[in-house]
């Protein structure tokens, strides 16, 4: 390579960083300038925003609400996932596909299609079940099981399954005893990973919990936004924050793991998410 | 038929394997995979399987393609014209930013701080949407954002011309902010494929830089830009959260018609006519998919 290529690309290099890196920080920095702006002009800058949240009653339901939502779905999903993931590798190989189709569909069926279909569903289960905020985890299992797939899948790939079964098997162990004794301490890092992810989306979901008639954090942000921006925006930072902090440490966790294991099998790079980088 | 049955052998040895089942006539442990496949079906198959015989049902039941006949009225056209716009530009937008940023991360160590960091916030940056980010743009762009507040303090009012923030180029460009991110990370794996041998070919063989792109790397790299530009179009057309925090009224979008359609509140609330544009959803998404899959195997060929 030649020295004025070489320098002809590092211009490019630069440049095109630091345009991404103002197009991709601003908005964030904004939201914090804003959330500390002073309702009079002119005033110095204060935390009020930040200090209202828990005088909104509302508000803090529906926090309470989005927190309960995500330990349900992740436990919903653990519960559902594992066992027949864990079975499907022992027991019907041939039904592997199957499983990983239906775990992968929810990417293809746009979320707003999947609420059109759920409607009917959520209106006789309000009326003949319970209609309460806390259904909506059923749906919620759905939305995230893509990202659950993928991640336990990477975790089972990693521990050889069968002779941990066999194993206890011989030692007398039943089947819920393998389970979640013996193959689910194995991969306590996939289970992480799956029920971090779960967390970060559903704490970030709006178009259910909108469209389905439920409050939860984002649609009481968005109802909040109306009437006070600068409470509404110091919610989002906090949401934001927190789910960000959740999937950089998955991300990290998973290109620190990839770097020791083979990398897991690519399909929708949405899902990349996950894993972060492939090494 | 009968002779030829007996000829292939395989009912002979399906006899003679039975006794290795323990003679068991129903399998019991594919009852293990029951739990799973019944939640699919009831929250995943039920759903999707309402909307597509939904559309071809009338509202008191019958088979009827009048949902569909209800599609050309003006302002679901208007609302079809603006999503398919809003996704194409802001995919082709996002395609060719996504692609000289990873570009320029492809091009520095592939085991540095950098492409860590870049990876990892991309991975992040493509999951986010909704509420959250159209709050980030409304407090950077917005009638008082932060910008707008500080290009007017220099005497220029970027919304001169009308508050296009709401609208579709306010949408396009906050539908790039997820939307580079996604290109990031699909694109990465393709320019990894690249090998400085090619360019070294090329240059002894006497080829400039434009020959190099023109000839070798572009051709290589065009299904994996084609492929990636098709996925981002699916992942904006789906995308309903953030355009229905950024825009309250109207029928801008597709999923934003569909809301409203769902809505009883309105007191416009038609569930045919819902079902039959969620439909329209289902099959452009799937044609889009299919495309983008066809085009991944090229790649996966090519740069593998």
């Amino acid at each position: 390579m030649n020295r004025s290529r070489r320098l002809k690309l590092q211009v490019f290099r630069v440049v095109v960083l630091v345009v991404m890196a103002t197009f991709f920080l601003v908005p964030i920095g904004a939201m914090f300038e804003f959330s500390t702006r002073s309702t009079t002009f002119d005033a110095p800058r204060t935390l009020e925003s930040w200090t209202t949240i828990v005088t909104y009653p509302a508000l803090v339901a529906a926090i309470v609400a989005s927190l309960e939502l995500a330990a349900i779905t992740s436990v919903g999903m653990l519960l559902l996932l594992l066992p027949t993931m864990i079975w499907v590798r022992l027991r019907l190989p041939r039904l592997n596909r199957i499983i990983e189709f239906l775990c992968l569909l929810p990417l293809t069926i746009p979320a707003i299609v999947l609420v059109v279909g759920l409607f009917p569903v959520y209106l006789w289960m309000a009326n003949n079940i319970s209609d309460s905020i806390l259904t909506l985890s059923f749906a919620y299992v759905i939305l995230v099981l893509p990202y659950a797939y993928r991640a336990l899948d990477a975790g089972l790939s990693a521990i050889n399954v069968k002779t941990l079964s066999e194993a206890a098997r011989s030692l007398g162990a039943g089947w819920p005893t393998v389970i979640w004794r013996v193959i689910a301490p194995n991969m306590s890092g996939a289970l992480l990973n799956a029920s971090l992810l779960s967390v970060a989306l559903v704490l970030g979901e709006f178009t259910f919990a909108n469209l389905l008639g439920y409050v939860n954090i984002q649609v009481q942000i968005n109802q909040l936004g109306q009437a006070n921006a600068g409470v509404s925006i110091a919610v989002s930072v906090a949401s934001l924050m927190f789910a960000f902090v959740l999937l950089m440490v998955l991300s990290f966790v998973g290109a620190a793991r990839q770097a020791l294991r083979s990398k897991p099998r690519a399909t929708d790079p949405r899902l990349e998410a996950v894993w972060g980088q492939k090494a | 038929m009968a002779i030829q049955a007996t000829a292939t052998g395989d009912p002979v040895v399906e006899t003679a394997r039975r006794p290795r089942e323990g003679g068991r006539r129903f399998p019991l442990h594919w009852l293990g995979a029951v739990p799973f496949i019944g939640y699919a079906a009831l929250f995943l198959l039920l759903p999707t399987g309402i909307v597509v015989v939904g559309a071809f049902t009338s509202n008191d039941g019958g088979l009827t393609l009048s949902n569909f006949s209800a599609l050309n009225r003006q302002y679901i056209l208007n609302s079809f014209a603006t999503s398919l716009a809003l996704s194409a530009l802001s995919a082709v937008v996002g395609a060719v930013l996504g692609a000289a940023f990873a570009y320029a991360v492809a091009t520095g160590n592939p085991r540095g701080a950098l492409r860590r960091i870049v990876s990892s916030a991309c991975g992040v940056l493509a999951q986010f949407g909704g509420v959250t980010l159209a709050f980030a743009f409304i407090a950077t762009i917005g009638g008082a954002g932060f910008i707008t507040l500080w290009l007017r303090s220099h005497g220029i009012d970027p919304y001169a011309k009308g508050l296009w923030i709401y609208e579709l180029p306010g949408l396009v460009l906050v539908y790039t902010y997820f939307q580079i991110p996604l290109m990031v990370l699909v694109f990465l794996p393709a320019l990894d494929g690249v090998k400085p041998q090619w360019r070294e070919a090329t240059e002894s063989l006497g080829g400039t830089t434009w020959h190099y792109w023109r000839y070798v790397a572009g051709p290589l790299l065009l299904p994996a830009f084609l492929g990636a530009t098709l996925l981002l179009f699916a992942n904006s057309f789906s995308a309903y959260a953030t355009a229905a925090a950024l825009v309250s009224q109207g029928d801008i979008i597709v999923p934003i018609a569909i809301a409203n359609l769902l809505n009883s509140e309105t007191g416009l609330a038609n569930p045919g006519l819902a079902k039959a544009l969620a439909f329209g959803m289902i099959v452009i998404v799937a044609v889009v998919m299919f495309l983008y899959a066809v085009l991944q195997r090229r790649t996966a060929r090519w740069l593998g």
